[in-house]
C-alpha cells in the first residue's frame, strides 16, 4: 500500500470520529443544560411561594376618618406605614429602606422616617432628606371604597421622586 | 507505609530541609486543614440539635446552649472555628501570594486556593444565618440587599439566593443545604485536588538562597525524610490550633442575640466582620461601585495574578528580596497613615456630592472617586519604583500592600469604629442603641 492509499482509507474513519465526537460533545451541552434547567427550577419554586407567602393581600386598613391628617400609621401585617398627608391625601409606604433593606422606623418626634442601619433620613412622603438611600421610600397601591382605605401589598412600585400624582385622595 | 500508598499523592514522602522552616509557611495551610476537620466534627453535632425552620431554629440553638452537655462549647468552637479559618485561609493566601508562590505549574493551584477561599466565605455567610438572631437576620438582609446594586442580573440573584423579597422559611433552606450540603461536599473536591497538585509543583515552594544563575542550590536540594521530620512538625501545629481554639471557645461565647424580629433593625446593623470592609466602603461610595466595581476588580485581580510577565522566576523568598521588603514596609506605613486619615475626612470634612452639586451622585461618589483613586495608585507605582529602583513585580507587591492595609484599616473601622447610625465613633461607644420607644406600631 502507497502512502497515498493510506491516507485515502483513513479519511472516512478520521470523518467518523469527528463526527462521533462532536455528537459526544453535542450530547454533553444537552444534559448540561438539562442540569441547569433542573437546578433552576429547584431553586425557584421556593420564590414563588415566598411571593405568595409574604404578600398577595389587599389590606384593609379601615375608614379614612380614623386617620388624622398629617400621621403615620405603621400595618405590621402589610409591613408597610398608612401616610395622611397635611392635605388629607393618602400614601402607602414600604417600611423597608431603599439603601439596604433595613425596617425603618417612623420617628414621631422629629417627624421623619429614620433608617437605624446607616441613618438614611426620609420625610413624611419618603423622599429622601438625607442619604445614602438612593430613592424615595417604595409605595404599594392605596385604594378608597366608600370611605375605606385598602392598600395593595401585591405590588411594590418604586419611584425615582416624590410626586403629587402619587397621593390618592378621598 | 506502603510505598505506593495513595496518601503520597496528597502528602510527600520526603520534603526539602528549607521548607520545613517554621516561619517559611508558618504551617498555615495545615491549620486550615485541621480547622475544616474540627468544623465537619463540631458541625456534625451541631445538626443533631439544630432545626432549620424559622420557627423553631432560634429556640433549638437556645436549647442546644442550656440543656445539653457541652452544648455551649461545641457551639462556640464551631463558631470560632469558622472566623479563625477566615483568618487562617486569608493569612495562608497572603503566605502564598510573598513568597511567589503562585506562577506557572503552581497557576491552577492558586485558583483551586481562591476556590477554597469562596468556600469559606460561603460557609461562614450561610452559617451566620441559621441561628436566626436579630444579629444574623440583620446582617444577612442588608448582605443580601446589596445584590440588588448588581446592574441587570442583580435582583433575580438576590431573589434566587433569598427565595422573595425578605428572608423567610425558603431563605433558612436555601441556606442550610448550603451550608451543610454544598460547602462540605465542594471542599471535599477541592481540598485534595489543592493537595494533589502541590506534590504535582514538587511541594511547598522552596526557597532559594543564592541567585539561580550562580550557585546549585536549585539542583542540589537537601531533602528529608517526611516521618518523622515533617509529620511531627505537622502534629505539632494541629495540636497548638487545637488547644488556641479551645482555649477561646471556652474564654468566649458565641454571640446570640434575641430572636429575629423583622419590624425592627437593631441599630447599627452591621454585617459579619469579613464583610464589613465591603460594608465600609458603602459609606464613601456609590453602592454599585462599593459592592459591585470594587468587588470585582478584586476578583479578577486575583485570577489574574498568575498572568502577570516577571522578569524573573519566583524564589520562594518573602517579600521577593530586600528591596521589597523596605518598600513593603513604606508601602504598609503610607496606607496605615493615608486610609484613617482618609476616614476621617470623609467622615467630617469632605462631601464630594455637596461640593460638587448638579452632578449625579453616581459620578461624585462614583466614578470621580474612583478615577481619582486610580490616579493615585498609579503614581503611587511609578513613584515607589522610581525611588527604590525596583522591579515591576516589587512595585506591583508594593501597591498590593498598600491596598491590603487600607483594606484591614477599613475593616477595623467597620468593625470597631461605627457606631449607632454608623456614624465614627471610639469602640467603647459602639454598642447597640437600646431599642424601641421611639416609634409606636398599631395594626
Amino acid at each position: 500500500m502507497t502512502q497515498d492509499q493510506k491516507e485515502n482509507s483513513a479519511q472516512p474513519v478520521e470523518n467518523r470520529r469527528n463526527f462521533l465526537k462532536k455528537l459526544w460533545v453535542g450530547l454533553g451541552i444537552v444534559a448540561l443544560a438539562e442540569m441547569i434547567v433542573v437546578i433552576a427550577a429547584y431553586l425557584r419554586p421556593g420564590k414563588q411561594k415566598a411571593d405568595a407567602k409574604t404578600s398577595g393581600k389587599i389590606i384593609t386598613a379601615g375608614p379614612a376618618i380614623d386617620f388624622e391628617k398629617d400621621s403615620v400609621t405603621a400595618f405590621r401585617r402589610g409591613q408597610f406605614y398608612l401616610i395622611r398627608l397635611d392635605d388629607g391625601g393618602f400614601l402607602a409606604l414600604s417600611r423597608k429602606c431603599t439603601h439596604l433593606g433595613c425596617t425603618v422606623p417612623w420617628v414621631a418626634s422629629e417627624k421623619k422616617f429614620i433608617c437605624p442601619c446607616h441613618s438614611s433620613v426620609f420625610d413624611i412622603s419618603g423622599s429622601i432628606v438625607q442619604s445614602p438611600a438612593p430613592r424615595p421610600l417604595d409605595m404599594f397601591a392605596v385604594l378608597i371604597e366608600n370611605g375605606i382605605i385598602k392598600v395593595d401589598t401585591n405590588k411594590k412600585t418604586k419611584r425615582s421622586t416624590f410626586e403629587q400624582s402619587q397621593v390618592v385622595y378621598l | 507505609m506502603k510505598k505506593n500508598s495513595f496518601l503520597y499523592h496528597l502528602h510527600p514522602p520526603r520534603v526539602p530541609q528549607a521548607v520545613l522552616k517554621f516561619t517559611h509557611t508558618w504551617g498555615l495551610g495545615g491549620s486550615a486543614l485541621v480547622l475544616v476537620l474540627m468544623q465537619i466534627l463540631t458541625g456534625v453535632l451541631l445538626l443533631f440539635a439544630y432545626s432549620p425552620t424559622p420557627e423553631a431554629a432560634y429556640p433549638s440553638i437556645v436549647v442546644l446552649q442550656q440543656d445539653i452537655l457541652f452544648g455551649k462549647l461545641i457551639r462556640n468552637l464551631h463558631h470560632w472555628g469558622a472566623n479563625f479559618l477566615v483568618v487562617i485561609t486569608f493569612f495562608h493566601m497572603l503566605r502564598v501570594f510573598f513568597t511567589g508562590a503562585y506562577n506557572s505549574r503552581r497557576k491552577v493551584n492558586w485558583w483551586i486556593g481562591l476556590g477554597l477561599f469562596l468556600c469559606v466565605l460561603i460557609a461562614n455567610f450561610t452559617g451566620y444565618l441559621l441561628p436566626l438572631d436579630q444579629l444574623s437576620y440583620w446582617a444577612v438582609t442588608i448582605c443580601s440587599n446589596m445584590f440588588e446594586y448588581i446592574p441587570y442580573v442583580g435582583v433575580m440573584i438576590q431573589k434566587m439566593i433569598i427565595g422573595g423579597t425578605e428572608i423567610s422559611k425558603i431563605t433558612l433552606s436555601n441556606f442550610f443545604a448550603i451550608h451543610v450540603a454544598l460547602v462540605p461536599l465542594s471542599l471535599s473536591i477541592l481540598m485534595p485536588l489543592h493537595f494533589w497538585q502541590i506534590r504535582k509543583a514538587k511541594g511547598v515552594i522552596c526557597p532559594v538562597t543564592l541567585p539561580v544563575s550562580q550557585g546549585e542550590a536549585s539542583t542540589t536540594v537537601l531533602k528529608k525524610d517526611a516521618v518523622p521530620h515533617l509529620v511531627t512538625r505537622e502534629a505539632a501545629m494541629a495540636l497548638v490550633i487545637i488547644a488556641v481554639l479551645f482555649v477561646f471557645s471556652i474564654l468566649f461565647d458565641a454571640p446570640l442575640a434575641d430572636k429575629a424580629n423583622p419590624g425592627l433593625s437593631p441599630n447599627p446593623t452591621k454585617a459579619p466582620w469579613y464583610f464589613s470592609g465591603l460594608q465600609e466602603l458603602l459609606q464613601y461610595f456609590h453602592p454599585t461601585i462599593a459592592v459591585f466595581v470594587i468587588p470585582l476588580l478584586i476578583v479578577c485581580g486575583l485570577i489574574c495574578l498568575p498572568y502577570l510577565k516577571f522578569d524573573k522566576p519566583a524564589t520562594g523568598i518573602w517579600f521577593l528580596s530586600e528591596n521589597g521588603l523596605r518598600m513593603g514596609i513604606v508601602s504598609a506605613v503610607s496606607a496605615f497613615v493615608l486610609a484613617p486619615l482618609m476616614v476621617v475626612l470623609f467622615e467630617y470634612a469632605i462631601n464630594l456630592s455637596s461640593l460638587l452639586p448638579g452632578l449625579s451622585p453616581v459620578i461624585t461618589n462614583g466614578a470621580l472617586p474612583a478615577a481619582l483613586i486610580m490616579i493615585f495608585l498609579f503614581s503611587f507605582y511609578q513613584i515607589m519604583q522610581r525611588k527604590f529602583d525596583a522591579t515591576a513585580e516589587e512595585g506591583v507587591q508594593a501597591v498590593f500592600i498598600f491596598l491590603l492595609v487600607c483594606f484591614v484599616v477599613l475593616t477595623i473601622t467597620g468593625v470597631w469604629f461605627r457606631g449607632p447610625g454608623m456614624a465614627l465613633n471610639w469602640p467603647w461607644d459602639c454598642g447597640l442603641e437600646q431599642a424601641g420607644g421611639s416609634h409606636l406600631l398599631r395594626y
